[in-house]
């Protein structure tokens, strides 16, 4: 039997936190690339984009999310793609990730204050320039603490994808558990890593949130 | 292509499915019930509780809710027994659940307290009331009634996070999935209805937590 150091223990699992930042950053921009798009589907005058847009999140925060990767791994392989473990973790973290995003974003949108849109309005702006010249600005600086966030529920969140193949901190976890018998010693280092990892998200987004309330009261 | 969805499975595997539901349902209740108690033992801790007891509880809070679910629970599984804490796999997803929503709801409900005025302390010591009562009619139940649907978002939000309980082999909604779709290799059919139970259970539940909100809280609606 070959013995496992505290050094290869924490090598490999540092190694294989690489993939879990990795697939972290892939799922927070893609995500918050759809989840923009939800967004402005979902604060869309025309009802039917709105409803859709509505279903879409409901569906993705009413069920949970290894159901959603269960899906997107069989699903996808049944269009005849051959899919690898780790884009079906993409995908149905990017979807995921975006429902949630678009959510907190809408709340954000809609806590300008209604005069806003109906000064810019009476500048004859148009329903784009509004958003894009007063709206968004002043959204997405009250945005910015709760998507830093949830940033944390992301990074979480790719642990889950250690089911379904993909391997990364939780699977090296594991696989390094198989191989040394100390449950003990290596799932209290993997969480550790992921505390690193997330602690530091918490912590800003609870600083930027002060931060800018601040601010705010000073208005 | 040309692939053909078939459900003809269903009716043959629902009484698994059923009790895949029940366990996800005793699984949540047990861990909302016992997990919001936690919270707020926890919360009156960091708030008011002893000085030296504050950072532990912030250590706990912070721990939890900075690591994933499927972590704890492991840890809970594989780790505990080599301290000698041994358990099977229902009372370990059970324990991590509570642990979990715990961290959670300590936080929540924590806002929820530190929203009382001074005054309200004052105003029930000086009607005689003991220290617990004040704290439980005074300030525990307003704060309960201001966090009531952030407390509810994150009992559906741990409900979802359960499925994952099934990795170790407890039983749950998730686990009835995994075991039919390895018996009839349907398994896009097979998560596809899964997951809309799941959505069935996430809108029952919200449902019930706001019928047990007005139930709670009578005020609550004379306050509307």
């Amino acid at each position: 039997m070959i013995e496992f150091t505290l050094w290869d223990i924490l090598r490999n699992l540092l190694l294989a936190a690489r993939w879990t930042i990795l697939l972290s950053l892939v799922s927070f921009i893609g995500g918050g690339i759809v989840g923009l798009l939800v967004m402005f589907m979902r604060i869309s005058a025309n009802k039917a984009v709105s409803t859709l847009a509505r279903g879409y999140i409901e569906l993705f925060q009413g069920t949970p999310l290894l159901m959603q990767l269960f899906l997107a791994f069989f699903g996808l392989a049944l269009l005849g793609l051959a899919i690898p473990a780790w884009a079906a973790a993409g995908v149905a973290l990017v979807l995921w990730t975006a429902s949630f995003l678009a959510e907190i974003w809408r709340g954000c949108v809609e806590a300008i204050a209604k005069g806003q849109w109906e000064a810019s309005a009476s500048l004859g702006m148009s329903r784009i320039e509004q958003l894009r010249h007063v709206i968004l600005p002043q959204a997405t600086r009250i945005a910015i603490p709760p998507t830093v966030g949830f940033s944390v529920q992301v990074v979480k969140g790719t642990a889950l994808t250690s089911i379904i193949g993909f391997v990364e901190l939780t699977k090296a976890g594991t696989a390094v558990t198989n191989a040394t018998f100390q449950p003990f010693l290596v799932y209290g280092l993997v969480a550790l890593i992921y505390f690193a990892l997330c602690w530091p998200l918490s912590k800003s987004s609870q600083i930027l949130e002060r931060k800018f309330n601040v601010a705010h009261n000073h208005h | 292509m040309g692939y053909q969805l078939n459900f003809a499975w269903l009716p043959q595997y629902w009484p698994i499915l059923v009790e895949g539901v029940g366990i996800t349902a005793y699984l949540t209740a047990v861990g909302a019930v016992l997990g919001c108690l936690l919270g707020v033992f926890c919360a009156w801790t960091r708030a008011l509780g002893p000085l030296w007891a504050r950072p532990f509880v912030a250590g706990y809070v912070e721990l939890i809710r900075n690591t994933p679910f499927m972590i704890q629970l492991f840890f809970i599984f594989y780790g505990l027994p080599s301290l000698g804490v041994q358990m099977d796999a229902l009372q370990a997803a059970t324990l991590a659940m509570v642990v979990n929503l715990g961290a959670y709801s300590c936080e929540i409900i924590r806002a929820g307290i530190q929203a009382t005025p001074r005054g309200q302390f004052e105003a029930g010591a000086s009607l005689a009331m003991t220290p617990v009562q004040t704290f439980i009619h005074v300030v525990l139940i307003p704060a309960l009634q201001k966090i009531w649907p952030a407390l509810s978002s994150q009992i559906v939000i741990v409900m979802l996070g359960s499925a994952v309980v099934s990795q170790i082999a407890a039983e749950d909604l998730s686990y009835a999935a995994n075991f039919i779709q390895s018996r009839n290799f349907r398994a896009f059919e097979t998560y596809i209805v899964s997951t809309l139970i799941y959505l069935m259970l996430s809108i029952g539940l919200r449902q019930i937590l706001s019928g047990v909100g007005m139930a709670l809280f009578p005020r609550r609606k004379a306050l509307r």
